[in-house]
Parts: structure tokens; C-alpha cells; sequence
């Protein structure tokens, strides 16, 4: 037995004895059905140790195979189909969301299916378990693909993907049960951010080492933005979640920071949730899909560098616009405020890079539907990083702020630049990994990108006007100096949008079933490539 | 060597590009975060701010448990509008035993942070029983199983003495007397109730949830919104007094 296996065997072993006693003691039943996950997860940790080490060849597995890198795949595999699985289940939960504001008798009087449960649901399977999952997928793909080595670590990339899936379902089915923090994007309790914080540790070695590991010169610079995607939320997830526990029988914990200081932190933290795990890391797949796609060079490697030093330093100081007008000091405010007109320029820099990389392929748009919704996602980037940068003005944001503008800005951005890459990416990738020509069907591509197109353009043109109106509505006057609207007026006249907004969202997975239809048939049924795919990047 | 031929070294070290991204990502953050632990403007001198009683504190974790801070905001902007809607803005000092705080970014519904006597506990009651039956045009899901639900408080000053080790004022009388406390504070007449608001200044105490034999989830909920906002008196706060 390898001391990978004999030491992580052990770990688990430890860890399902300290849950059973954990579950026996619970202040609640549930964190004792949590404990009784974690008790069955690690056990079936140890099972799979031990039978994989009986049916394994004694040998280590060979780092290459008559000269080329013998690839690990499997891990990767396995977190594709995962975000496609945990993608179609966020959307449907977002569609729930937007249903439930529309016509709240959906929230059907049970306290699990309540829209304040909900909505940190939905956040977190899109950003978390979909989102997650394609960045840990395509950078385990990108790093060993650019580097020409095979993965490092013998168990430890399959604990990368699964550990975190456990973590996903441990945060999941805690907000449906009632335990969360409450902070916005980091709603999972103490023990699911200690689990979270081992599996991001191990996901930081198993990069960086496969790194060292490289036949190239160079790291290539999709590299660059993975590196700093992992490093940063490392970072962020333990300054935002320093907590002290009730009990190590008790779900609940108190942060650390008080008041003013947590909000700052926690908007330093979500702020940069969106800027290193749904900006940087899929800036990442940028600079590796679109070129591969396009069969083009990336257009400007000085562009590349001077986008990413200027990207990472300026995005950490952009937190403070989520707190305008409120009781944070005056200066912070100010200073998120002018960094966050200054992230224009690098954010800007990233989608021009991406869009030229297209110079002398752009007839490739009108034959490749999966080219096309990877150029209209940088568009969206490029929107979305204009209109950000607007309402963090303290001007536009003392209309914005509180509104549902706010809600329609980053649906732009998610659904149009985080969606559109990782579908793009993701029907670049079954192919590939699953050794197929082509995909099933370009035109069910085609499909789903008209129809999540119309989806999304409806759902940010519903939220611009319900938010814009709402903001209005609240600080409308009469011409006797009464305000003129009670609130309960403001949010009868938001409905007529709330139902737009749905009928887009349902689009949008209307859109993700036909891409999961298309890639099962891709797996199943078309002809296998006649080369291997799997060849090192040239 | 150009700077182009510089950043090459970078990009063929790993280790020096992950202490060079770390180097770049820490700046901002520091200048913006550690600040706010020092500087005496961050949090303003105000009376009347105390830590909350048991019964609120579980009242708030409740809050926390449904995730009323995706609707609700506990932030008034100085800005007309929200100041006549809602009352005074909101002063740093009001959150200062917020772990963690609820400022929330989203008024699906109002702002809550001035809840406090705006309303009647019957009216909370209904409200949360059925928030149409007293405002037919809300969207807010109803909440019946609280006043069902008895409110575990065993562990209770747990949760106190976690806070007092963060620095939150509890003292060991206050630990120690926590569960008295909460039953006093939820019982209309209680004869503890004037060891609680020697405790804890400003505490109102009565049934809260309309039902004396129990104490239930509704009796906290309602005893936290019932105090939101209400202990800086603004007649005595002086706006000028921070300003140097």
C-alpha cells in the first residue's frame, strides 16, 4: 500500500468515528443527519481505498506512454457530468426562485421550500456546484494538456472532486434544513468551510504541482488565471468564514467580525467571489477554449499580462461599492468606488483579447454554433464589466442598490458569460474526453443557443425595468412633499416583470436540457474519433 | 532587460508567480480592512447600544436560520427618501454586536433595521401566520410553523459565552443567569423582569406570541424585530459629536 492510501485510509476511518460520536451528541437532528453523512461518506472513502488498492496493478501508474503523457482523466470526467447534473438542478431552483416571487403561494407554507431557503440554494448550486465544477473540470484538463504531464497525486485529484461534491451537498441540504450563516455567498456553516478549506488545499497542491511537473518552458497563461482563481478564494473563504463554533455538537457559529467590519469583509469576500471564481477562473477557459476552438493564437500575449496583473490587484479593492451609503466610513467607500471604475480598463483588456483571438477565423461564427456562444459569452463579459463599473458610480448606485438591477447585472454576467463559456467549453470538452468525432448534433446547439439567448435577454431586460422602476418608485414625490408610494405599491408593480423574468429563466433551462440531451447522445452514440484525442496541446 | 523579458521569469516559475500573485491580491484588502479595526471614526460614540438578550439573540438566529436577510435590509441610507420611509439612518454603531451582520444587499421588502414598535404583536402574529392577511399585496411566504415550534434554548448560554469570548460585553452574571433571563423576558409580569432590564437596558418583556403556556420560535422572532432600532435615542444623538 502507497502512503497516500494507508494515510488518507486512515484519516477517513478517524473522521467516520469522530462523526459517529458527533451525530450521537448533536445539539439538533439536523446537524446529526449531517454527521451521518459525513460518518457513510468516509466510510465509503475507506471502502474505495481498499478495493481500489486489491484491484490496481502493483506497479505505479506510468507518467507517459510510448512518449506521451498518459493524462488523468477521470477525475475530470467525473466533474464534467457533475456540473452539468448540478447545473440543470440550479437553474430549476432559480426558476423556482422567480416563480415563487411572481406567485408566492409556491412557497407552499413548508418551511424548506420558503424562498429565503431557496435563493441560497439556487446562489450556490450555479455558483458553487455548476460553476465549480467546470472550473475544477477544465483546469485539471487545461494544466495537464499545457504542461504535457499527467496529473500529480494518486488519490488526491479524485478527493479534489468528490471531497468537494460532498461539500456541495453538506451546504446544500443544510440551507433547506435551516443552517446557514447568512452571509451572502458564504452561507454554509463552520464544519462544511473546514471541510471545503481541506479538499481547496489539496486542490492547490494537485494544480501547482502538476505545474512544476511541466514539459514546457513557459505557464501558459491560462494558467496564470486558475492559478490566481485558486489561490485568492483560498484566501477570501478563510477571512470571510472565521468563525468560533457553539459546540463541536452545534451547527452554529459566530464570525469573528462585528458590524461594520464584517460587512467590509464579507463584501471583500463576495466581491471577489465574482472577480476570482466566476471572473478570473473563467478567464482561465477563456484563453485556453477560444483559441483551440478557433484554432487562432491568443491576439495579444503583452495584453494577456498587463489584463491579469491589473485584473487581480484593482478587482480586490472593488468590494466596498456593495456597501454605498451605509454606515461603512466615507473613504472606503470612495476608494471601492474608484477601483471599481478602474477594473473597467483590465476587464476590457480580458474581452478584447478574447474577441481578436477571432481575427481571420470570424466565419467561423456562422458554421460553428459552440465558437459562437463562446464569443457572444466575452461580449456579455465585456458588457457586463461596463455596467458594473456604472453602478458602483454612488450616484446611479443610490438608485440601483437594494433593486433588482442589481439581480439582472449579474444574471448578464452569469447567465451570459459564465453560462456561455461553460457551455462552450463543456461541448468542447465531451468530445475530447470521451474520445467522440463530433458532437451528437451542431444544430441542437444552435437550438440552445437561440432559445437561452431570448431566455437571458428577457430576464436582464425585465430586471433593468422592474429595478429601475421600483428605485424610481421609492423616491418619488408628490408635488405636496409626500412620498408617493407606500411600499407594499412598489412591490405590486414589480410583478408583471417577476413573470417575464421566469419565462426567461425557463428558457434557460429549457436550453441546458437540450445541451444535456445532446451530449448524452454524443456519449452514447456517435462514432469514436478516428485519432485519439487525447494528443499533448501543440 | 525589457520588462516583457522580466515578466518571463515569472512565467517560468510557479512558485514565484503564486508569491507574486499573493503579494498583489493582499494590497488592496489590507488598505481597506485593518483600518477599520483602528480608526475611532469607523464606529461612532453612541448611548444605548447594548448586547442582545438571550431571548432576542435567539430570536436573530432564527432570522439567520430562514434567511430573511435575501428580502430584508437593516440599512438606512441617509438619503430622503429612506429616512422618511424608514427613520433615521443607520449608525455603525447600532451593528456593533452584529455576528453576523444583516445589513443585506436586496428590499424584496422593506428595511427592517427601524422595525422595532412600528407595529403590534398581534400584527407580527398575523404577519407571520399569514402575511396577505394583513398586507394583501405581499409576496412574503407565510411562516406558521414558528408560533407551533417550541424554541430549543438548552444550549442557550453557550451561545453567550462564544460572543463574550469575541469581545461582546456578557458578563459571567449574564452568562449565567441566561435561560432565567429568557423565560423572563417572554412572560408577560414576570417578577425577573426587573433583573432583566437592569441587564439589559430598554428590554421589553411580555408573551410575545400571544400564547403564555409556551415558548415558542414566534416569542423570539418577534422580541428581536420588537427591539430593532430602538436603543439610540435620537433626540439625545448629536450627529457633530464624531466629526473632527
Amino acid at each position: 500500500m502507497t502512503g497516500g492510501e494507508l494515510g488518507a485510509g486512515l484519516a477517513f476511518a478517524a473522521l467516520a468515528l469522530l462523526s459517529i460520536v458527533v451525530a450521537a451528541q448533536a445539539h439538533t437532528p439536523e446537524y446529526a443527519f449531517h454527521a451521518y453523512l459525513f460518518a457513510a461518506g468516509s466510510v465509503a472513502a475507506v471502502f474505495a481505498i481498499v478495493n481500489r488498492y486489491y484491484a490496481r496493478p502493483a506497479e505505479p501508474i506510468p507518467l507517459e506512454i510510448g512518449g506521451k503523457p498518459n493524462y488523468n482523466m477521470g477525475p475530470v470526467k467525473f466533474a464534467t457530468v457533475a456540473a452539468m447534473i448540478w447545473g440543470i438542478a440550479g437553474f430549476s431552483v432559480g426558476l423556482l426562485a422567480a416563480l415563487q416571487l411572481a406567485f408566492p403561494v409556491l412557497n407552499l407554507d413548508i418551511a424548506w421550500l420558503t424562498f429565503g431557503r431557496i435563493r441560497p440554494l439556487h446562489t450556490s448550486a450555479v455558483i458553487f456546484a455548476f460553476g465549480g465544477n467546470v472550473l475544477i473540470a477544465t483546469s485539471f484538463y487545461v494544466v495537464q494538456r499545457t504542461s504535457r504531464a499527467r496529473m500529480v497525486g494518486d488519490i488526491a485529484p479524485w478527493f479534489v472532486v468528490l471531497g468537494y461534491n460532498f461539500f456541495i451537498v453538506i451546504a446544500g441540504t443544510g440551507y433547506l434544513l435551516g443552517i446557514t450563516q447568512s452571509k451572502e455567498y458564504a452561507e454554509p456553516e463552520w464544519y462544511a468551510d473546514l471541510w471545503l478549506t481541506v479538499v481547496w488545499v489539496v486542490y492547490l497542491l494537485v494544480y501547482l504541482g502538476t505545474i512544476m511537473r511541466r514539459t514546457e518552458p513557459h505557464i501558459y497563461v491560462a494558467n496564470w488565471f486558475y492559478l490566481a482563481f485558486i489561490l485568492t478564494i483560498a484566501v477570501l473563504h478563510l477571512g470571510n468564514n472565521a468563525a468560533i463554533p457553539v459546540s463541536l455538537f452545534s451547527p452554529k457559529s459566530y464570525i469573528v467580525w462585528a458590524g461594520v467590519q464584517d460587512a467590509m469583509v464579507q463584501w471583500w469576500y463576495g466581491h471577489n467571489a465574482v472577480g476570482f471564481f466566476l471572473t478570473a477562473g473563467f478567464l482561465g477557459i477563456m484563453y485556453y477554449f477560444i483559441p483551440k476552438r478557433a484554432e487562432r493564437p491568443v491576439y495579444s500575449y503583452r495584453l494577456s499580462i498587463i489584463h491579469f496583473w491589473a485584473l487581480i490587484f484593482l478587482y480586490i479593492w472593488a468590494g466596498p461599492h456593495h456597501l454605498h451609503y451605509t454606515a461603512l466610513p466615507d473613504w472606503t467607500q470612495t476608494l471601492g468606488m474608484t477601483f471599481s471604475i478602474m477594473l473597467w480598463m483590465p476587464s476590457w483588456g480580458g474581452m478584447i483579447n478574447g474577441l481578436m483571438t477571432l481575427s481571420g477565423a470570424w466565419d467561423k461564427l456562422r458554421t460553428d454554433p459552440v465558437l459562437r456562444m463562446m464569443v457572444v459569452s466575452v461580449a456579455f463579459y465585456g458588457m457586463s464589466t461596463f455596467e458594473g463599473p456604472l453602478m458602483s458610480v454612488k450616484a446611479v448606485n443610490s438608485l440601483s442598490h437594494y433593486t433588482d438591477w442589481t439581480i439582472g447585472h449579474v444574471h448578464s454576467g452569469a447567465l451570459g458569460w459564465v453560462g456561455y463559456i461553460s457551455f462552450g467549453a463543456i461541448y468542447c470538452l465531451v468530445p475530447w474526453l470521451w474520445n467522440r468525432e463530433r458532437l451528437y448534433s451542431l444544430k441542437l446547439v444552435n437550438w440552445h443557443f437561440w432559445i437561452s439567448t431570448i431566455g437571458i435577454v428577457l430576464y436582464i431586460s425585465a430586471m433593468w425595468v422592474s429595478g429601475i422602476l421600483q428605485g424610481l418608485m421609492w423616491r418619488a414625490y408628490t408635488n405636496l412633499g409626500f412620498l408617493e408610494y407606500s411600499f407594499i405599491e412598489t412591490v405590486e408593480a414589480m410583478h408583471p416583470f417577476y413573470v417575464i423574468r421566469a419565462l426567461g429563466g425557463a428558457l434557460f433551462v429549457a436550453g441546458a436540457l437540450i445541451m444535456a440531451w445532446n451530449l448524452w447522445k454524443t456519449v452514447n452514440e456517435s462514432a469514436p474519433a478516428s485519432r485519439p484525442a487525447l494528443q499533448p496541446a501543440e | 532587460m525589457s520588462l516583457w523579458a522580466k515578466h518571463r521569469i515569472l512565467e517560468k516559475n510557479s512558485i514565484l508567480l503564486l508569491i507574486g500573485v499573493l503579494i498583489v491580491i493582499a494590497i488592496g484588502g489590507l488598505v481597506e480592512i485593518v483600518p477599520l479595526f483602528y480608526l475611532k471614526s469607523t464606529i461612532e460614540r453612541v448611548s444605548g447600544v447594548r448586547p442582545y438578550t438571550p431571548l432576542e439573540l435567539a430570536g436573530r438566529n432564527i432570522y439567520i436560520r430562514e434567511g430573511c436577510y435575501n428580502c430584508h435590509s437593516q440599512m438606512i441610507r441617509p438619503l430622503r427618501d429612506e429616512v422618511e420611509r424608514y427613520g433615521h439612518y443607520s449608525l455603525a454603531a447600532e451593528s456593533m454586536y452584529d455576528r453576523p451582520f444583516q445589513w443585506g444587499s436586496k428590499r424584496t421588502g422593506p428595511d427592517l433595521a427601524r422595525v422595532g414598535g412600528k407595529y403590534s404583536d398581534e400584527w407580527h402574529r398575523d404577519h407571520f401566520n399569514s402575511p396577505k392577511s394583513v398586507v394583501p399585496g405581499s409576496i412574503m411566504p407565510a411562516y406558521p410553523w414558528l408560533a407551533r415550534t417550541e424554541l430549543p434554548y438548552a444550549h442557550i448560554e453557550n451561545d453567550l459565552k462564544v460572543q463574550a469570548h469575541l469581545g461582546v460585553p456578557y458578563t459571567p452574571e449574564m452568562i449565567q443567569n441566561a435561560k432565567a433571563d429568557l423565560r423572563a423576558q417572554a412572560t408577560t409580569d414576570s417578577p425577573d423582569a426587573d433583573t432583566l432590564v437592569k441587564r439589559y437596558p430598554k428590554t421589553q418583556a411580555r408573551d410575545f406570541d400571544g400564547n403564555p403556556q409556551r415558548i415558542t420560535e414566534a416569542d423570539a422572532l418577534i422580541a428581536y424585530l420588537q427591539h430593532l432600532g430602538t436603543h439610540v435615542d435620537f433626540k439625545l444623538y448629536d450627529n457633530k459629536a464624531n466629526i473632527r
